[in-house]
């Protein structure tokens, strides 16, 4: 039987006799008989390691998107960016990857002191000064921003901008029940989240700055709502676009989050990702998830620990403001070796070409008959979209015929009726990136790729 | 038993006690590691892309260093770290098993690895089969008819789990305001109670260590939403009446919610479903293996009986009647959990790790299991009061209340010592019914040898505290650092190297 168990039979019956037991399955006399037992015929046979890699293997060949078959040009929170093989190779060790929870400092260093330099990434990104070591994803990260904010400002009123990727608005739609927050969905005009939509009192704002159409927005609007009604801003970041675009911080939010994914995580069926959380000092105090700070020892050496320890839920029980407990760890020490390997330049030539790469793509999607693109005046980053005449999803398919993951269709994002869309774009629209591993082929190769399903 | 070599993390630290500096004292400007590919596609600059209102008035500041001293630089953090491919890690309730390297490569996989989230199920087969034959066999050994897999952890699990039920009683008219929760529950379960927005009733347990039936009785009304249980418990007993309680919660019209935090001990074996649960949560990264990646990622998968599956977080995996694999939302779901579908790389990993076992493979892992734990309790009884002494299940929970009170010794100064012998520590303070509790999880994976050394190990600081226990408290000495100042950390707050404490 193929299993990692070490007993030999001898030792499982030295075991027993030493309990006072004689069967292993008197080791469950506690359970009461009536409860049935599962027959071990109920889950198919255990097979050998060699079978389920070829099984995986099998599955793997059935994934036609699979970036060393189709050319990635999708985006929508999630990028196909180089993740070399010395960040491959350093995440991958086992001191890391099976490891627990940082909880006994003395013999959990590493960790500790790769979060606190994660941490210190983070904030520099953001431009505020506190972050934490990670939450799940970058919806989870809103969620949390919008807990926050309403324990600061008491009013479960939410004035969320369109221009937020729309899984997340959906996550944050399922999380507001709980607390029975309401959630106002704020649509854009020019590409840009038109606050003047609405009239009223938030007790949370939040804006991504690009939005998951790549504009750029107008944070300083946003911060304005947010100064006349005393609501809580938070700033959803693009960490590559962090690079080039004013930080949250330097643009007055009170919470920056964003997704993780560019920092090292690769595609992955969107997850494991990390959610990225920074704050404002004042609200350290509320802040999710686990803090690493820097502290001594009983020799004075410097040392690493989790911090503000009784914030969490373990010790605050129900009256804690997040119930996060597992986080991303593992994916936040590689976020923070990619990042030194990328380094204060790296990030920047990263974040130009992504962003050169993709305004080349849209200039020359300019040429494609039967394509449009919306708002080509607002500044944008990132990505964009792009409406055809044909089906978005037809599209797709025929890109993925002539060898391009061509984007993801809005209509596997969104319902017809989101205020970030007019309801046409719903069927025509596609979201689409490219990175700075794309080549001017590549593009070439794929606006040539559309013009063959257009005609 | 003479103690075997090898079964102790000897190796570290590899040398001396200097600390390594952070990777920003280590940068120098105009140094990099970086190398992207060669580009023809025509750049712009900073300037041509954004306006000067929206541009970035400095730098990102990171560490400038080379691709060589990145290598030093983290894995010599590495050596500074305890890990389950080190040595032993017995923490209660975590379930610190080892973790099957073929998971790591399956993850890893460029047929896996490689695959955009928002690729259309067409383009993305095998990731859906993956999702699907997990979600099946997840409802197989839970006794459950669906799940999500979207939850990315078992917190996020339980308030799934929650919500769920939230929306079931408000589709039946029914606005109920208190959950259930005994006194031996994790944290996350209150936590994950109040996010839900209801209030917590607390019901304490018996002198056995399980619910006290009739303080549950007396809490039981039409407002209870549900009960949550660990079952086995916190302290790694069985919920001998679980059946009864599941009953009581019935009938008062609540819903009773499984807490997979222990599921190693039964998994294989018995089923939630069949205790009369209604809802579970997993943590794939405990039972399964995953593995905890120094504090995540995990992945909290919700299986629920049939009256809950229209509620399930969508989109979930279907096969459709051509056999291609599709997304279906359910028609009454609570939405989404995750921005996409769930840690899909954790999720790989424990499907493998089940298709690796089988369901006699992980009858054995709970056996051997539980097994351990009651070899440990019974090898080490002499030398601690067992809080409830007899048969436990995958874990046993300690009283060191009376080293205390003799020696001065607490439950944190042997956890700190067992560092030193080269053992992880117990989970010290937790359930936090018991006094200077010490819990034990020795898994499956830990041979004979490995426990007799950690109980020699014990023996060995109960000796020493009875000689000099003052010297204990300064354990340990030989780790990369010693105790560690956790109200200092607190009280000057330095969160991040450009902090400037106060």
């Amino acid at each position: 039987m193929p299993d990692y168990l070490p007993h030999t039979n001898e030792e499982v019956a030295q075991m027993l006799s030493f309990i006072g037991l004689r069967s292993l399955d008197e080791l469950y006399n506690s359970v009461p008989a009536l409860i049935e037992r599962l027959s071990p015929q109920a889950i198919a046979p255990g097979l050998p390691e060699p079978d389920v890699l070829a099984r995986m293997v099998r599955r793997g060949k059935a994934n036609i998107a699979r970036n060393d078959g189709l050319i990635c040009f999708a985006g929508a929170g999630s990028y196909d960016h180089e993740v070399p093989p010395v960040v491959r190779a350093l995440s991958s060790r086992s001191e890391f990857v099976t490891s627990y929870t940082p909880y006994q400092a003395e013999v959990a260093q590493g960790v500790l002191q790769m979060l606190f330099e994660f941490q210190t990434m983070i904030a520099r990104l953001s431009g505020l000064p506190i972050a934490n070591a990670s939450l799940y994803d970058g919806a989870s990260a809103l969620a949390e921003a919008v807990h926050l904010g309403v324990s600061v400002t008491d009013k479960g009123v939410i004035w969320c901008s369109s221009g937020v990727h729309p899984h997340w608005r959906s996550v944050l739609r399922t999380i507001a029940q709980g607390p029975n927050y309401t959630v106002t969905t704020v649509p854009l005009k020019d590409g840009k989240t038109d606050w003047q939509a609405f009239d009223g009192s938030p007790g949370v704002v939040v804006v991504a700055n690009p939005n998951y159409q790549g504009y750029l927005e107008e944070v300083s609007a946003a911060r304005s709502l947010c100064d006349a009604t005393g609501a809580l801003l938070v700033v959803v970041m693009d960490p590559i676009s962090a690079a080039l675009v004013r930080s949250g911080g330097e643009d007055g939010a009170d919470v920056v989050i964003g997704e993780g994914q560019p920092f090292g995580a690769g595609l992955s069926f969107g997850g494991p990702y990390l959610g990225l959380f920074s704050c404002r000092e004042e609200h350290v105090r509320r802040l999710p998830g686990r803090l690493v700070g820097q502290t001594t020892d009983n020799q004075d050496r410097r040392a690493f620990v989790t911090t503000l320890r009784t914030r969490e839920q373990d010790i605050r029980r129900e009256r804690a403001t997040s119930n996060v407990c597992t986080n991303q760890t593992l994916l936040a020490v590689t976020a923070a070796i990619q990042l030194s390997w990328l380094g204060t330049e790296g990030i920047k030539q990263v974040a130009l070409r992504s962003a050169s790469a993709t305004h080349y793509l849209g200039d020359r999607l300019g040429d494609v008959k039967g394509v449009s693109i919306p708002n080509r005046d607002t500044p944008w980053v990132r990505e964009f979209i792009y409406r055809t005449d044909v089906d978005a999803r037809q599209v797709i398919d025929h890109m993925a015929n002539c060898g391009f993951l061509g984007g993801v269709a809005l209509k596997t994002l969104c319902r017809p009726d989101d205020p970030s869309i007019d309801s046409d774009l719903y069927e025509h629209g596609i979201v689409v990136a490219a990175t700075e591993r794309r080549t001017r082929s590549e593009i070439d190769g794929y606006v040539d790729a559309l013009k063959g399903v257009m005609q | 038993m003479s103690t075997a070599p090898g079964a102790k993390a000897t190796s570290i630290p590899l040398l001396g006690r200097e600390s390594e500096p952070t990777i920003f004292e280590m940068s120098v400007p105009g140094r990099h590691a970086y190398q992207l590919p060669t580009t023809d596609v025509p750049q712009r600059t900073l300037t041509e892309l954004i306006p000067p209102s929206q541009r970035r008035s400095e730098p990102v500041r990171l560490a400038d260093v080379s691709e060589r001293d990145l290598v030093a630089h983290v894995t010599r953090l590495s050596h500074r770290q305890f890990s389950i491919d080190l040595g032993a890690y017995p923490l209660g309730s975590c379930t610190m098993k080892y973790n099957p390297k073929v998971c790591d490569e399956i993850a890893s996989m460029a047929g896996l690895k490689g695959v955009h989230p928002g690729a259309p199920a067409s383009l993305a087969q095998g990731w859906m089969e993956i999702l699907d034959d997990l979600s099946k066999v997840l409802c197989v050994i839970t006794g459950m008819a669906g799940a999500t897999l979207q939850p990315a952890a078992g917190a996020a699990g339980e308030l799934t789990g929650l919500l769920m039920m939230k929306a079931y009683h408000r589709d039946h008219g029914d606005e109920r305001r208190r959950v259930i929760i005994p006194d031996s529950a994790h944290g996350t379960n209150p936590a994950s109670v109040a996010l839900a927005g209801y209030d917590v009733t607390t019901v304490k347990s018996d002198t056995r260590g399980l619910v006290d039936i009739e303080a549950l009785k007396s809490v039981l009304d039409s407002d209870v939403a549900g009960i949550m249980l660990t079952n086995p418990n916190t302290l790694g007993l069985f919920e001998e009446e679980i059946t009864q309680i599941a009953d009581l919660v019935h009938q008062v019209g609540g819903l009773v919610y499984y807490d997979g935090a222990n599921l190693n001990a039964i998994v294989g074996l018995v089923r939630p479903g069949d205790m009369g649960f209604d809802v579970v949560h997993m943590n794939l990264h405990k039972t399964f293996a995953t593995p905890h990646g120094g504090g995540g990622p995990g992945a909290g998968p919700v299986a629920v009986a049939s009256h809950l599956v229209d509620y399930l977080p969508g989109p979930l995996p279907m096969k459709a009647e051509d056999g291609a694999y599709e997304w279906v939302t359910p028609p009454r779901s609570i939405g989404r959990l995750h921005g996409w579908h769930g840690n899909a790389g954790v999720l790989a990993r424990a499907l493998a790790y089940i298709e690796i076992h089988g369901g006699d493979g992980l009858q054995r892992v709970a056996q051997h299991a539980v097994l351990n734990a009651n070899w440990l309790r019974v090898r080490l009884r002499e030398i601690f009061d067992v809080e409830h002494d007899r048969g436990c299940m995958h874990e046993v929970v300690f009283n060191a209340s009376s080293l205390k009170k003799r020696f001065g010794v607490k439950a944190g100064d042997i956890a700190k010592a067992l560092l030193e012998e080269g053992f992880h520590s117990p989970t010290v303070y937790f359930p936090l019914i018991v006094e200077e509790a010490l819990m034990f999880e020795p898994t499956e994976t830990e041979s004979l040898q490995t426990l007799e050394a950690l109980a020699s190990s014990l023996e060995s600081i109960v000796r020493a505290a009875e000689k000099d226990p003052d010297d204990l408290h300064n354990a340990p000495r030989s780790t990369p650092v010693g105790r560690v100042d956790e109200a200092k950390a607190a009280r000057v707050l330095i969160p991040t190297a450009d902090a400037q404490p106060r």
